[in-house]
């Protein structure tokens, strides 16, 4: 073992039924480091972590932690645990059905007795150094997904560890929230802590990292320290091949004149139950635009309020001019609407069922009970779709639930794209998905538009919005407070909106 | 040479995929009761054409035994399977709705009279009726369950509590009993055909949910709603009218087991009538190898898991255990059941069939 290693893994395998996941892989971590695991959707990092903490048993390989001589097997997270391995992942593993407090001790209690007053008094204070804005005794679903994050964080911190693995901590995060993390991590790398930190966003890995391992396909493609590796170089080498980066996908595209007719959809007072206040709210044939704010300004509300998702408590809706009654996300559907939740997890997927099934349901919930898609039927369009998005599954009739994270997103894009909308909502498209995939549907977007379709797309990241939006609506404080149109929108002037700057 | 050795891998790739698949669990359980026969005594198999009491030819045998007492068992496993992939419990009501339907059914026949000489409404009317009170009761459930979110083994509770002072209710506490042959039709055997009539009903509801499951989206319907209601409700389905529809056609099944039931005997006994049949059905869907938490299922298992169970039923009539004894060898079913599909008893499972193989695959190339 490397002096002052923390964690050695050699010759990793594993493999799936139809996938070899893994593939003779070496990763180093060494005390006191912060490393970036980089690689595509499918290039096997969670796979990788997943090993490394005891979740998927390896095939082959050693694993070799300081401190001990020989290799230590890791059969379950427990085991991990008690190495000194701890994990935050991408998707939220805590239990929202209790409290915070009990969420950062549950497992960890030494005998039965359980003392309540000690544990939220202990939490608080970890809350309170960490900057958390929650309470000890409030459940942990009441809490905004980023706020559920920082408590998986914090508790992965409390419990002494060696090893810190950090799955896609900042796909929730905004920028404030993402400073307070680095922070953090930073901390802990001075005190010796070697942090493994997985991420799509390459200017957190150039940030605070100190070395990147690229994977790709299940393997190997180098470990490198961050000052020889220049983010073009980055991006080559996780792609296989060069990327101009500055690419503008806009050019090239032509655009869709909508050429005076009505908008395609407009709300005027719209309100829901969600706590937003009420909005107004129009869209062109052709147009993409975008709510932007930060998290928790209200942009997922105006959306589901618009396709009815949660509760609509008032307001006029027009689709292409004429009045309509949109109270149920059927009623959306039905009138050529089409929505991509924010949560993939808990909104979008249907977890059990096969890739065929999640692609043709909305239109199959359209066409009506009495009219079902035969088999050969379904088979058709899911194929045409997996092979238009290029989805990577085994084949038609594998559970969703087992397709990484991009390809989930791009089997729900099937889905609403099956359902030939006329608008198109898109929430957070892109979070959690490599940076191939990422332009791959921005440029989707901007091919649909021009088309004739309009999108809505909402991103955490403003290049994105840039990228495909020609004008901004800016939310602030569950607030509609300006919009920006195609000659004002930069980086700067986004900033500025969101952050409470003048907008004119 | 080579060639056999892939010969020799397509039938470990067949064997694995039909061990991988869910019917295995029902078809295994047969398989081992008819070895267990075959080897104590394969007379069970015997099927004999003979006269029953009414005079008429049938046959007879353990088998059609099963085949004839199994029948009321396969057409609740029906809608318990629905009702168990939609909401992700079970109905405990069905052996108490059952006597309701019965109850309804008897009374609607002889009227006011609790002996009458004729009947007094055409049987299909009676059906209907049945299937009305069956659906009513299917529904409330269904709307504790979908509307108020009660937990559905909590919300059948009333109905399992409360059904066979209901059905005794609906006749004055009465035991009417029906004297017209034509009755006994639907629990016995229709003069001229040997094979006794519940088997054709049970067949025909399962024609009915085949067709209603190919030519509808039920299936896609309710398998979305048990695995994520959230996602369902954004792709435009009504989980709550999903489920209360799951529980409306356990209801249906209920009145149809119910008609089977009275018809057998001419007349009902409220406390009697179904008794602990709910835990059969609900053994049945655990038996086909479907999720009791919900989400996917598959019929064909379910509806062969209640055979299987009426079968092991049988059996142990067959070697003369008590009646009051049965639940506890079930029990000993159960158990195995529960601990062979415990992810844990799998993994180890998979983990030894590799060892076996690499063995074996040493021992080739030594």
């Amino acid at each position: 073992m490397k002096e002052n290693a923390v964690l050695e893994m050699k010759h990793i395998h594993k493999s799936f039924p139809g996938v070899k996941a893994l593939q003779n892989v070496d990763f180093t971590l060494c005390e006191g480091e912060i490393h970036a695991l980089m690689g595509e959707n499918g290039a096997g990092k969670s796979t990788l972590i997943k090993v490394l903490t005891g979740v998927y048993g390896k095939d082959q390989g050693e694993i070799f932690l300081k401190g001990s001589e020989k290799e230590v097997s890791i059969k379950s997270p427990q085991d991990a645990q008690n190495l000194g391995i701890s994990t935050v992942y991408q998707e939220i593993t805590l239990c929202p059905n209790l409290t915070v407090a009990e969420n950062m001790f549950i497992g960890r209690s030494k005998g039965a007795s359980v003392n309540w007053k000690m544990m939220n008094r202990k939490t608080e204070e970890i809350l309170q150094s960490l900057d958390i804005p929650a309470k000890a005794t409030q459940l942990l679903s009441s809490c905004s997904i980023a706020i559920q994050q920082m408590v998986a964080i914090a508790r992965a911190v409390d419990e002494d560890c060696k090893v810190l693995i950090l799955d896609e901590p900042t796909s929730s995060l905004d920028d404030q929230e993402v400073q307070k993390l680095f922070v953090l991590m930073k901390e802990l790398r001075s005190k010796g802590v070697g942090i493994i930190f997985v991420t799509h966003f390459l200017e957190q890995v150039y940030e605070v990292c100190d070395k990147i391992t690229v994977l790709r396909d299940g393997k190997l493609v180098g470990e490198y320290e961050i000052k020889d590796l220049p983010r073009v170089k980055l991006v080559a080498k996780m792609l296989g091949k060069d990327l101009d980066e500055k690419e503008d996908i806009r050019s090239g595209q032509p655009t869709f004149d909508a050429q005076g007719a009505a908008p395609v959809f407009e709300a005027e007072g719209l309100k829901s139950n969600a706590g937003i206040q009420p909005f107004n709210f129009y869209i062109n044939k052709g147009e993409v635009n975008g709510f932007t704010g930060l998290l928790g300004s209200g942009r997922s509300e105006s959306v589901r309020a618009i396709f009815g998702a949660d509760h609509v408590l008032g307001g006029k809706v027009k689709m292409d001019g004429k009045e309509v009654k949109i109270s149920k996300p059927l009623d959306a559907m039905k009138n050529g609407i089409a929505y991509l939740p924010e949560d993939r997890k808990a909104d979008g997927i249907i977890g059990d069922l096969s890739v065929r099934e999640n692609i043709i349901l909305t239109s199959q919930v359209l066409k009506g009970f009495f009219h079902p898609y035969s088999k050969a039927e379904s088979v058709k369009i899911a194929e045409e779709y997996i092979d238009l998005l290029d989805i990577k599954t085994a084949s038609t009739e594998t559970p969703i639930g087992s397709l990484s994270g991009g390809n989930q997103q791009k089997v729900i894009l099937a889905r609403c794209l099956l359902a030939h909308p006329e608008y198109l909502i898109l929430d957070e498209p892109t979070r959690g998905i490599d940076i191939g995939t990422k332009m791959d549907i921005q440029k989707l977007v901007l091919k649909l538009a021009s088309e004739g379709m309009s999108v809505t797309f909402i991103s955490s990241e403003t290049d994105e919005m840039l990228n495909t939006c020609s004008r901004l609506i800016v939310m602030r404080d569950r607030k509609v407070v300006g919009e920006l149109h195609e000659s004002e929108l930069s980086q700067g002037s986004i900033m500025n909106a969101i952050a409470g700057g003048e907008t004119e | 040479m080579g060639k056999t050795i892939a010969k020799k891998s397509d039938h470990v790739n067949a064997l694995k995929s039909l061990i991988g698949n869910q019917i295995f669990i029902p078809i295994a359980a047969l398989l081992l009761l008819v070895i267990f026969h075959l080897i104590m005594d394969p007379s069970f198999f015997a099927i004999k054409m003979g006269t029953n009491s009414a005079g008429n030819a049938v046959l007879s045998g353990y088998l059609i035994t099963i085949l004839d007492s199994g029948s009321e068992l396969a057409i609740l496993a029906i809608g318990m399977t629905l009702v168990t992939a939609a909401s992700g419990g079970q109905d405990i009501s069905v052996g108490a709705t059952i006597a309701i339907a019965g109850s309804v059914i008897l009374r609607v026949l002889c009227g006011t009279n609790s002996r009458p000489d004729s009947l007094q409404a055409p049987i299909i009317v009676a059906f209907l009726v049945a299937c009305v009170a069956g659906m009513l009761c299917g529904a409330f459930n269904g709307i504790l369950v979908a509307k108020f979110k009660i937990q559905p083994m909590v919300a059948t509770l009333i109905l399992f509590t409360a059904g066979r002072s209901i059905a005794a209710w609906i006749n004055n506490n009465e035991l009417p009993v029906i004297s017209d042959k034509t009755f006994t039709y639907f629990g016995e055997y229709i003069p001229g055909i040997p094979i006794p009539t519940p088997f054709f009903i049970a067949m025909a509801c399962v024609l009915v949910i085949a067709l209603v499951l190919k030519f509808t989206n039920l299936r896609l319907y309710i398998q979305s709603v048990g695995i994520n209601e959230g996602a369902s409700k954004l792709n435009g389905l009504n989980p709550a009218f999903v489920k209360f529809l799951s529980f409306v056609i356990l209801g249906l099944c209920v009145a149809v087991a119910g008609l089977i039931k009275v018809s057998r005997i001419s007349t009902i006994n409220y406390s009697v009538i179904a008794k602990d049949i709910e835990m059969d059905a609900i053994l049945a869907v655990a038996l086909g190898g479907n999720a009791l938490g919900g989400g996917k299922f598959n019929m064909t298992a379910s509806i062969l898991g209640a055979y299987v169970i009426q079968c092991l039923t049988t059996t142990l009539y067959k070697f003369n255990v008590q009646s009051d004894a049965l639940p506890a060898y079930k029990a000993v079913v159960v158990i195995a059941l529960v601990v062979f599909s415990a992810p844990m008893v799998k993994e180890k499972a998979a983990e030894l069939g590799k060892k076996i193989k690499k063995n074996k695959k040493a021992g080739e190339v030594a």
